[in-house]
């Protein structure tokens, strides 16, 4: 803040607190010729509507007065007068990293004592698997369901279908740096190219579809598809694509949705948690979504 | 009608009565939503039916539409008859009824259907905007011309509220909803970020502090005094906390924004201001509930009168709630949780539909030239399934809101939550349920008073015994 906005505040907010002083002072003197303590000021308005010249109750002065200094005192000492840091030296970024330090001097050791020990031995910790699902319920559920079932677009977790791998180093990466999922769009295969498609997709996990349309996709799912879905359709864990052999569909399983997902394409995204978490509470909570599927 | 040609009755007639039906509209979508929190399956899967579309229109209807078509009610009937004077611009006048009725029915239409500025309390988009801020600066002219040819030497306190609601709200809105449009419903604030995040809460807050504070204040200074039949308690008292409210409330939008991106500062004064805000808030409650004084057993017999001086109360409750909550420790547990609806409904019940509803109670007969309401027997009815509705409504929401704050915030002894989100979520159903049932008792209330206000403009006669008014 540069000096002419911080005495701009300084000034402003001073002049309005002080303002109120100098009213109470200045309402509470005797004007000359008023009418006498306690008796109508002598203005009617609407036939009958008048006013008492009754002085402001003493309690309620105390209470301004009060509120009045406090707000002095607060703004000096916690940063309010512009500029001015405040005598207390607080601030909100001061105050969250104080926090965080004293929490992580406290909880920090336990999940650093986590971290030392593999997975199949934490999902046999029922304490460690206790806190590892807290941790699920707070960071996870949010997208994954608070019972890691998932929803469209968000893969489920308790199953063992993994579309970049479940073994617990995998989850882990997934984890730590996030994932994004990308299915390019096909819209350039027209209308009746993406039905071919979809059609022999259907085929792959041995479903009923139209045999012609799916044989014609053949050739298409060969040119197109292959090089992220594998020649079998398993697809590829190193780059997310999904295995389209199994009953398990992120976007969707009817014909409908398949074509959906060929013409305009996916954008999953996973988002990263190293920073966010660190390393130890991610390592718990990988162990436990790998329990899940265990 | 003998001050037909004195003063102008036509409009505050036309905003009094479509302050009964917007009042129902909104508080009806208001009990629907909040069914939706116990029933979430109730919006059948149609996009317009989803919560996220009707609170916006719950917040408009019952704020702009109820409220607002209040407002104009009564400072058009005050500031004539505080003033001497026929109210100015008589088309003007006419094209402010037309013109707001317009602005609600297009909210009603467009909020359903999604189009929305995304901003809370300010979601119509441009076009609309555009429409609203013409009605209000039409508003200014009629309400502040009125005051020019004031055949009084002196302006009553309440035309000081309302003028500085007037032209506040103008500001307000003004400055916030600056956008840049992309196309006929679409388009993007003129401010970016963390300063987008602060005009619309030095505008959200404000509108609290001068639409629903400041307005309904001037109602209070009208027809407390009237009802009672008393003079204002203290003079000295409602010029204090006149400017000590309108220049206080203008820096406590921050509150909105603790532990954001907001600049350290600007935290530390929204919250010093809010606690400062605390006695000039109390001052309209004290020179309100003391106007009283000599006259206290009028409660016992005019009902009128029990909604006024209640609605004080709530007042008093929620202007020493809000400033609790602005103070950084306690918003850290009460933002983000039921609390924060429980206030404003102990506001917007409490304060805002009480004040009104009793102002309302003793303008209809007026302005349509009748002795008095229908039935005061109604209005005893009213006042009781209105008041448990408002005790039920913001009592169960202080016990989820809370219990919320502290279910989030438990830690187990690794440092994990001990409860997720969800768990938080299950539990709120029996406060729900609650919270339901008072919003339906406050609504069928407002059915009561819509009866009640039929017979009266019809002329039925009641075979109750006359009970005087004022």
């Amino acid at each position: 803040m540069s000096n002419f906005w911080s005495g701009w505040v300084i000034v402003i907010s001073l002049a309005n607190i002080l303002g109120c002083v100098w009213l109470i002072w200045w309402a509470s003197k005797p004007k000359q010729g008023e009418a006498a303590k306690g008796d109508v000021t002598g203005h009617t308005w609407d036939d009958d509507l008048q006013e008492l010249n009754n002085p402001m109750p003493r309690w309620w002065l105390w209470l301004f007065y009060i509120t009045i200094v406090f707000g002095l005192v607060y703004l000096a000492v916690y940063p309010g007068y512009g500029a001015y840091k405040g005598t207390f030296g607080w601030s909100q970024t001061g105050q969250y990293e104080q926090e965080m330090k004293q929490a992580n001097d406290v909880y920090g050791p336990i999940f650093a004592g986590y971290a030392k020990q593999d997975a199949d031995t934490l999902v046999n910790n029922k304490m460690a698997m206790d806190s590892g699902r807290r941790l699920f319920l707070t960071y996870c559920s949010t997208c994954h369901g608070s019972d890691a079932g998932g929803s469209q677009g968000y893969p489920n977790l308790s199953d063992n279908d993994w579309l970049y791998g479940g073994k617990a180093e995998q989850i882990k990466t997934s984890i730590l740096d996030g994932r994004r999922g990308a299915m390019p769009a096909f819209a350039h295969l027209g209308a009746q190219g993406i039905e071919e498609v979809a059609n022999h997709v259907m085929t792959l996990s041995g479903r009923k579809a139209d045999a012609t349309k799916a044989a014609a996709g053949k050739a298409t799912f060969a040119a197109q598809c292959v090089a992220c879905h594998g020649a079998d359709g398993k697809g590829n864990i190193y780059i997310g694509a999904p295995n389209l052999t199994d009953k398990t569909w992120l976007y969707g399983s009817t014909k409908r949705h398949i074509m959906d997902s060929v013409e305009k394409g996916r954008n999953g995204v996973m988002p990263a948690h190293r920073d966010f978490l660190g390393e130890d509470k991610v390592h718990l909570l990988s162990a436990y979504i790998y329990s899940l599927s265990k | 009608m003998e001050n037909e040609t004195t003063y102008n009755y036509r409009v505050v007639r036309q905003f009094s009565v479509m302050t009964v039906v917007w009042g129902i509209v909104g508080m009806l979508v208001g009990v629907i939503i909040a069914a939706e929190l116990v029933w979430p399956s109730m919006s059948f899967d149609l996009p317009w039916l989803h919560f996220g579309r009707l609170r916006p229109l719950h917040t408009n209807a019952v704020i702009f539409a109820f409220g607002g078509s209040a407002l104009f009610a009564t400072s058009y009937y005050v500031v004539q008859r505080t003033c001497q004077a026929r109210l100015f611009g008589g088309k003007l006048a006419e094209f402010t009824f037309w013109g707001w009725t317009l602005v609600i029915l297009l909210a009603a239409i467009t909020l359903p259907l999604g189009y929305t500025s995304g901003k809370e309390y300010a979601e119509l988009e441009w076009p609309i905007d555009i429409l609203i801020a013409v009605v209000w600066v039409s508003y200014a002219v009629v309400f502040f011309g009125t005051i020019m040819r004031r055949t009084t030497p002196h302006i009553y306190v309440a035309n000081w509220f309302f003028g500085a609601f007037i032209i506040t709200v103008a500001i307000l809105h003004i400055v916030n909803s600056a956008a840049m449009p992309v196309s006929m419903m679409k388009s993007y604030s003129a401010y970016s970020g963390t300063i987008d995040a602060m005009v619309q809460w030095w505008y959200g807050h404000n509108a609290v502090g001068f639409f629903l504070t400041a307005g309904f204040l001037g109602i209070m200074y009208y027809f407390v005094p009237k009802q009672a039949g008393r003079p204002v308690f203290s003079y000295r008292l409602s010029v204090v906390h006149f400017w000590a409210l309108i220049s206080t409330y203008m820096w406590a939008g921050p509150h909105h924004l603790h532990y954001s991106t907001l600049p350290d500062w600007a935290q530390s004064v929204g919250m010093a201001f809010s606690l400062i805000l605390l006695a000039p808030s109390w001052g309209g409650m004290i020179n309100g509930i003391m106007t009283l004084s000599g006259a206290w057993h009028k409660l016992r017999t005019d009902p009128i009168l029990r909604f006024l001086i209640v609605s004080l109360s709530f007042y008093g409750m929620s202007t020493f709630e809000g400033p609790m909550m602005s103070i950084k420790t306690v918003n850290a547990l009460s933002h983000f949780t039921d609390w924060t609806i429980g206030h404003v409904h102990s506001g917007a019940l409490g304060w805002v539909a009480l004040v009104t509803i009793g102002a309302m109670y003793m303008l209809i007969p007026k302005v349509f030239g009748k002795e008095g309401m229908y039935s005061t027997r109604l209005i005893e009815q009213h006042f009781w399934i209105a008041t448990i509705g408002i005790v039920l409504y913001i009592a169960s929401m202080w016990v989820s809101g809370i219990m919320q704050g502290l279910m989030w915030r438990a830690v187990n002894s690794d440092g994990t939550l001990t409860y997720s989100f969800v768990e938080s979520l299950a539990r709120m159903y029996p406060y729900y349920t609650i919270r339901l049932v008072g919003g339906l008792l406050f609504f069928i209330g407002m059915l009561i008073m819509a009866y009640n206000v039929y017979k009266t403009i019809a002329g039925h006669q009641s075979d109750e015994p006359a009970v005087q008014t004022a």
